[in-house]
């Protein structure tokens, strides 16, 4: 291959999609290496403190599209510090100075602050998407600095961040020669929003494919929004509070009857159940549904809903759907794929919703389905031993059983035969989150079997170390790994250091693991920071009394090429 | 799941059933490993002190918990309250008492005349408040935590005598 001029090798190397592919070919020797670089213009950062930021921009100059991803997974559950880290101001300063020419950043769980929002908006006369996902830190103003600068902005899409409200101009901002957009989705922000500036905004914008709406967007609002928008693919309701039997409602389903390429639904927080009716007619060409923002919505009423929606590959729901509503979808969507089922009740004391009934069910009729998400009270073996053979192709497997360490209710036994099988016979496996009574035989298992796992989540599971050594030793593609509420110790942590350089990172929290074993572990591998969060209240103690014997409450493990990072707040040691 | 031959889920009294600690099965492993996962099953109230569990993101949790503040703002649940023997209905509105001990209260003094019974009285008289739930079915006034039960409640029935005989354990 090296006797190719280079243009030949680039344009090889453009049939490359993955970065994993990428990065392997750059290192078969320097020519590649130096074609692969200057070609690059999708670059992925899965952690932003692997890697100095302007080492990323050094090496690929020619980057068009950058991801970084910033905080540890268990962020999502408050499990960490709200100000551990991961700052997006590094990223955007090396990328205005670095590569100018950018045109899509996209960063999940990271902190961004409206100074970096306003940097970004003035240093990339190119800049077309914007992506923040689980992101905090900033607020409408700096939205309002996006709208404002970014000529030529395609995508605006704010998932689940935690946006403080400083007022509804931002989206006015846009300026009215702002024609471009084809994706907005603002659905995350909790204030109000000009609506007239929205309609116009929408009305010009005819290349506007995903519209995402906040609770704040009226029915009437939307109406008028989607009679200008009949090519709409993806659409977020907004609260869809409307009475049935206002003119708005009329109009609302008039529109949707025009809406004939729209294939995604979400939103509906505050839907009634009658108003449901007016999406009827789109039913039947939805490949997207998430209603698990909608707890209005009864059991029986998503049923009748879902009874219309056989091309459906993605159903979001929440669990009122009960196992019955699961049957219906069972035997009505042949073409899912993905499958999420949230609790609605969390502070109850579970009237049990759904259970591994509905769960059998959906095995049975949805042949494809390959990605699962599922909230539920109690699971037995048996149920997910015929789960297992009935979907062999699962990639994602969570399973969430509310009550932390229960066993299998018809047998008293612990559920590892069920996940064993669960490893057993889906090869692809490639995410699992485990969650009932488990002991280490289950690890056993996800050693032997999850040859291709690359991300285990363990909460409240196993006896002893052994465990965590069975994984360590045994899943070769694993990347990351997330612990908590665990008994595994030092022995386990120090088993095979080695193993850590091959993965992305590791976290242990209200685990066994001591201060010594982590100061060891930092010692053997120096290419790993071994990070100790110390909770608030006992950071000062840990100063006067750092005892080697210490149990560590929170550790965070990772490798980098960047060494320790300077911006640590105080609570974090870096050994 | 409910532990049969716990007969004291059946006592009438006045306060919320299962007040004490309920006894739950233990699961087959003993090990002192689980202990702590064992220790967090038994004790249900618990769960919610349990940091990041379930694992739901933050913006999920606050998107039910807005929802639930958003319920609360609702003006009165009025309810009807009938009693067996008694001439006339009442109705009260739920949202007015903040749990079980007060609506319990408020009863008692609403019925009095139709004897109810006293402090002394109740546990003679052998009666027992039910409600009609969501679903359509009569329930026991007690069982589920006070917000359930104000969002689920349509009406309620105080059972008097033979009927209720049934409910009570001291029969």
């Amino acid at each position: 291959m090296t006797y190719f001029p280079e243009e030949v090798v680039e344009h090889i190397f453009d049939f490359l999609s993955s970065h994993r592919d990428r990065n392997i070919v750059s290192t078969v020797c320097k020519a590649w290496y130096r074609v692969e670089r200057l070609s690059r213009r999708i670059v992925f950062v899965g952690n932003c403190y692997a890697v100095r930021p302007g080492r990323v921009m050094a090496r690929f100059p020619g980057m068009k599209c950058l991801s970084v991803k910033g905080k540890p997974h268990f962020a999502d559950f408050n499990l960490v510090p709200h100000d551990w880290g991961g700052f997006a101001l590094p990223w955007i300063e090396a990328a205005a100075r670095g590569c100018p020419g950018l045109e899509e950043l996209r960063l999940k769980r990271m902190v961004v602050s409206d100074e970096s929002l306003e940097l970004l908006a003035r240093s990339f006369p190119n800049f077309k998407a914007l992506v923040l996902v689980s992101c905090e830190g900033f607020t409408t103003d700096g939205l309002a600095a996006i709208a404002t600068h970014c000529r030529g902005l395609r995508e605006l899409d704010l998932q689940e961040n935690e946006v403080e409200d400083h007022g509804r101009q931002w989206l006015s901002c846009f300026p009215d020669s702002c024609t471009s957009l084809e994706s907005l989705n603002f659905a995350c922000l909790k204030g109000e929003v000009n609506a007239g500036a929205l309609e116009r905004l929408v009305a010009r914008c005819v290349n506007l494919r995903s519209l995402k709406l906040n609770r704040a967007i009226s029915v009437e609002s939307l109406a008028r929004m989607l009679a200008r928008t009949p090519h709409l693919v993806e659409l977020g309701t907004g609260s869809f509070t409307v009475e049935h039997r206002a003119e708005a409602y009329q109009r609302l389903i008039h529109a949707f009857r025009k809406c004939k390429s729209l294939k995604s639904l979400s939103g509906f927080w505050d839907v009634a159940p009658r108003c449901l009716q007016s999406i009827y007619s789109i039913c039947p060409n939805l490949t997207v549904l998430n209603l698990s923002y909608a707890p209005a919505i009864q059991g029986a009423d998503l049923v009748k809903l879902i009874r219309h929606c056989f091309k459906l590959q993605k159903l979001w729901v929440l669990d009122c759907i009960r196992d019955k509503g699961l049957a219906v979808v069972a035997s009505t969507c042949q073409e899912l794929q993905e499958l999420r089922v949230f609790p609605s009740d969390i502070y109850g004391t579970g009237t049990a919703a759904v259970t591994e009934e509905g769960l059998v069910a959906i095995s049975s009729g949805c042949s494809k389905l390959n990605s699962l998400l599922y909230f539920c009270h109690q699971m037995t073996n048996a149920a997910l031993i015929t789960v297992a053979k009935n979907c062999p192709h699962f990639t994602r497997f969570r399973l969430c059983i509310l009550d932390p360490g229960k066993p299998d209710p018809d047998t008293n036994q612990p559920l590892d035969e069920g996940f064993g099988a669960i490893v057993r016979s889906c090869k692809d496996l490639r995410r699992l989150s485990l969650s009932g009574l488990l002991t280490d035989k289950v690890f056993l298992y996800i050693g032997e079997y999850a040859a291709r796992l690359e991300m285990l989540s363990i909460a409240f599971a196993g006896d002893s170390d052994k465990g965590m050594v069975y994984v360590l030793n045994g899943c070769k593609n694993l990347r990351k790994l997330e612990i908590r509420d665990s008994p595994f110790g030092d022995a386990a942590l120090l088993e095979n250091v080695g193993k850590y350089e091959t993965m992305r990172s590791l976290w242990m929290s209200s685990c066994d693991v001591t201060l010594g074993g982590c100061k060891a572990l930092a010692a053997k591998m120096p290419r790993l920071n071994v990070e100790v969060i110390n909770d608030r209240d006992e950071s000062d103690e840990m100063e006067e009394n750092p005892s080697d014997m210490h149990k560590v409450e929170k550790m965070y493990v990772y490798r980098t090429l960047a060494g320790a990072r300077n911006d640590a707040p105080e609570f974090v040691e870096i050994l | 799941m409910e532990d049969l031959d716990n007969l004291k889920a059946t006592e009438l009294t006045l306060g919320l059933p299962g007040t004490d600690a309920p006894e739950k099965p233990s699961p087959a492993s003993t090990t002192g490993a689980n202990k702590r996962a064992n220790e967090e099953c038994c004790l249900p109230v618990a769960k919610k002190q349990v940091v990041g569990w379930p694992p739901l993101r933050s913006y999920r949790m606050n998107s039910i918990r807005i929802r639930k503040m958003d319920a609360e703002d609702n003006t009165g649940i009025y309810v009807k309250v009938g009693m067996d023997g008694a001439p006339y209905l009442r109705k009260v509105d739920l949202r007015v008492y903040t749990g079980y001990k007060e609506l319990m209260e408020a009863l008692n003094d609403m019925f009095k005349c139709f004897s109810l019974g006293g402090a002394e009285g109740h546990e003679e008289s052998g009666y027992a408040i039910t409600y009609e739930d969501k679903d359509g079915d009569w329930m026991l006034v007690g069982d589920v935590p006070w917000e359930m039960f104000i969002s689920s409640c349509k009406r309620m029935r105080i059972m008097k005598g033979s009927e209720a005989r049934g409910l009570s354990s001291s029969t």
